[in-house]
């Protein structure tokens, strides 16, 4: 830290991106709630678990393998050049540890690898581990009641720690390759998470298959009713709440022209979007709250008042917008969002009539449809307009937009996602067996519950009489 | 071409004010806005009203009503 000024932003921007990730959690405990009230009762339990467990491995191989993936992959690679130098973010780099600012020769580390990285490494890395946890959430709501857990935790580390990770190289990063030829501008990442993780749902989806008894014998769709029908919205309210901190982490809170490279003329700091173009807090904070609202209220009209979709359609609308919530008007962030709503609840009950798929909560309607016609609309909104400060970047048009829209959705979420289901399937790892779907995945629990109650019940009546 | 009526972010931001997409057009914004909203209360007064219509059906039902009253 050669400055105050440079000291004070930089423990700033460390404090900054800790906030967001204690915000943050709240998706989880939100996305915790809402799948465990839209299952069955007798499933409860292990979707709970199976939600939570992916944490501490999304973690983990976060730590391993993830974040290095972040930076190296940024050309593709061997797409605008290779493999990218991070020794900051290898997992045995002492810069991935608890390390102050000074150089630790006898390590590797020198002077100028430890400045900025000795501060931020942990709450940026922890900043991108949380959005690495939402991919692979949102996945998880699809597939509940009838995947083995041990399955769907392989894929959460796929979507999590791979294939999320390499999309944001591409095209959530300064300088990945879709920023630089296809101007491709994501800014809160409708393409780079939502979309992403709606077709990977989508590709296990079409493999795993429907729920026992949710297609009656001519096909059509049976509601399975959530448990708790309240609480599925009370857990997606609790995302709208974390989705703050979210927004917060997608944008660099502040930083000088001078750290810009020098493209930026002046001597005017700002706070920027993830391809160091200009935004505000505030800016966001309108767009966040319009297009919230444009969801909620095409979703309540589009779906009759139904709660859950209601709820579903307000972030649907976040979503739709996302895109390019960093500089729309207010207003349109809020039209665009009520379309998406529109968008998402359309697409889901076309596609479970027309293709027999069962997405339990609509995430793939609510993430992957209104996540891709979020990328492909900013294409339009912001036809045009710079996607980033370096010089020869492409600029933001429809084409570049849809074609990331066609990479975040098929590419990388599709496609991985179809392709590790069917190994799974292969070796029989992917579904439960009939009998226990039918019984549902708690029955020893509570078979181990009603018996732990009936003996202090008998306990409790012994010591009556005495 | 430009939305937003700039080609290149490297410039001095302090001479930089609206960022947004299709400026001047704020006005027809709000216009479209408020449309938005006063067509969603005309909307939705029918479907509640339709609502209402389905649950007075239900009214001179006795087994109906008691499950309802059941349900608590």
């Amino acid at each position: 830290m050669d400055s105050n000024l440079g000291a004070l932003t930089i423990v700033f921007t460390e404090f900054y991106y800790w906030v967001t990730v204690v915000f943050m959690f709240l998706i989880h405990v939100g996305f915790c709630v809402y799948e465990v009230a839209s299952s069955r009762r007798r499933n409860h339990l292990h979707t709970l678990m199976k939600n939570v467990m992916l944490i501490p491995l999304v973690t983990i191989t976060f730590f391993f393998f993830g974040w290095w993936i972040y930076f190296a992959f940024q050309n593709g690679p061997w797409i605008t050049g290779g493999l990218i130098s991070a020794p900051f973010a290898e997992p045995w780099s002492p810069l991935m540890s608890t390390h102050l600012s000074g150089a630790s020769p006898h390590l590797g580390v020198e002077a100028a690898d430890a400045e900025g990285w000795h501060r931020i490494n942990g709450v940026f890395w922890a900043a991108f581990l949380l959005f690495s946890w939402t991919a692979a959430s949102i996945v998880s709501g699809s597939v509940i009641e009838r995947i083995r857990s041990g399955a769907f935790w392989i894929l959460a580390v796929v979507i999590g720690s791979f294939a999320w990770i390499v999309d944001a190289a591409w095209g959530w990063s300064a300088e990945g390759w879709m920023v630089r030829l296809l101007g491709y501008h994501d800014a809160y990442a409708s393409g780079v998470i939502h979309a992403i993780a709606g077709g990977f749902a989508l590709g296990v989806l079409v493999v795993l298959g429907p729920r026992l008894g949710k297609f009656d014998a001519d096909g059509n769709p049976r509601p399975i009713p959530p448990h708790n029908p309240w609480f599925a919205c009370l857990g997606l309210f609790l995302i709208y709440t974390g989705f703050w901190g979210f927004y917060a982490a997608c944008n660099v809170p502040i930083i000088s022209p001078e750290d810009i490279g020098g493209l930026i003329e002046g001597e005017t700091w700002t706070a920027t979007n993830i391809y160091l173009g200009p935004t505000t807090l505030s800016a966001i904070t309108f767009n966040f709250l319009m297009s919230l609202s444009g969801g909620l209220l095409a979703a309540y009209l589009v779906s009759k008042g139904d709660p859950f979709w209601t709820f579903s359609g307000g972030l649907a609308g976040i979503i739709a917008a996302s895109a390019g919530n960093d500089l729309y008007h207010p207003i349109q962030s809020m039209l665009i969002g009520a379309v998406g709503a529109i968008v998402a609840f359309r697409m889901h009950h076309w596609v479970e009539r027309r293709f027999k798929i069962d997405d339990a909560v609509g995430a793939v309607a609510v993430h992957g449809y209104a996540g891709f016609f979020g990328v492909v609309i900013c294409g339009f909104m912001l036809w045009g307009v710079p996607s980033s400060p370096y010089e020869g970047f492409a600029t933001i048009s429809p084409w570049g937009q849809f074609a990331g829209a066609i990479i975040m959705f098929f590419v990388l979420g599709f496609l991985p996602g179809w392709i590790v289901a069917k190994i799974l399937n292969a070796f029989d790892l992917l579904r439960i067996p009939r009998a226990v779907e039918l019984i549902g995945l708690d029955f020893s629990s509570e078979e181990a519950q009603a018996q732990a109650i009936a003996d202090v019940r008998t306990a409790e009546a012994a010591m009556l009489r005495r | 071409m430009s939305t937003n009526g700039y080609e290149s972010w490297a410039i001095d931001l302090g001479n930089v004010g609206a960022i947004y997409p299709f400026q001047g057009g704020e006005v027809i914004l709000v216009i479209l806005g408020l449309v938005f909203w006063i067509a969603w209360h005309v909307i939705q007064f029918r479907q509640e009203k339709a609502d209402i219509e389905y649950d007075m059906e239900h009214e001179n039902d006795p087994e109906a009503v008691r499950r309802a009253l059941e349900r608590y």
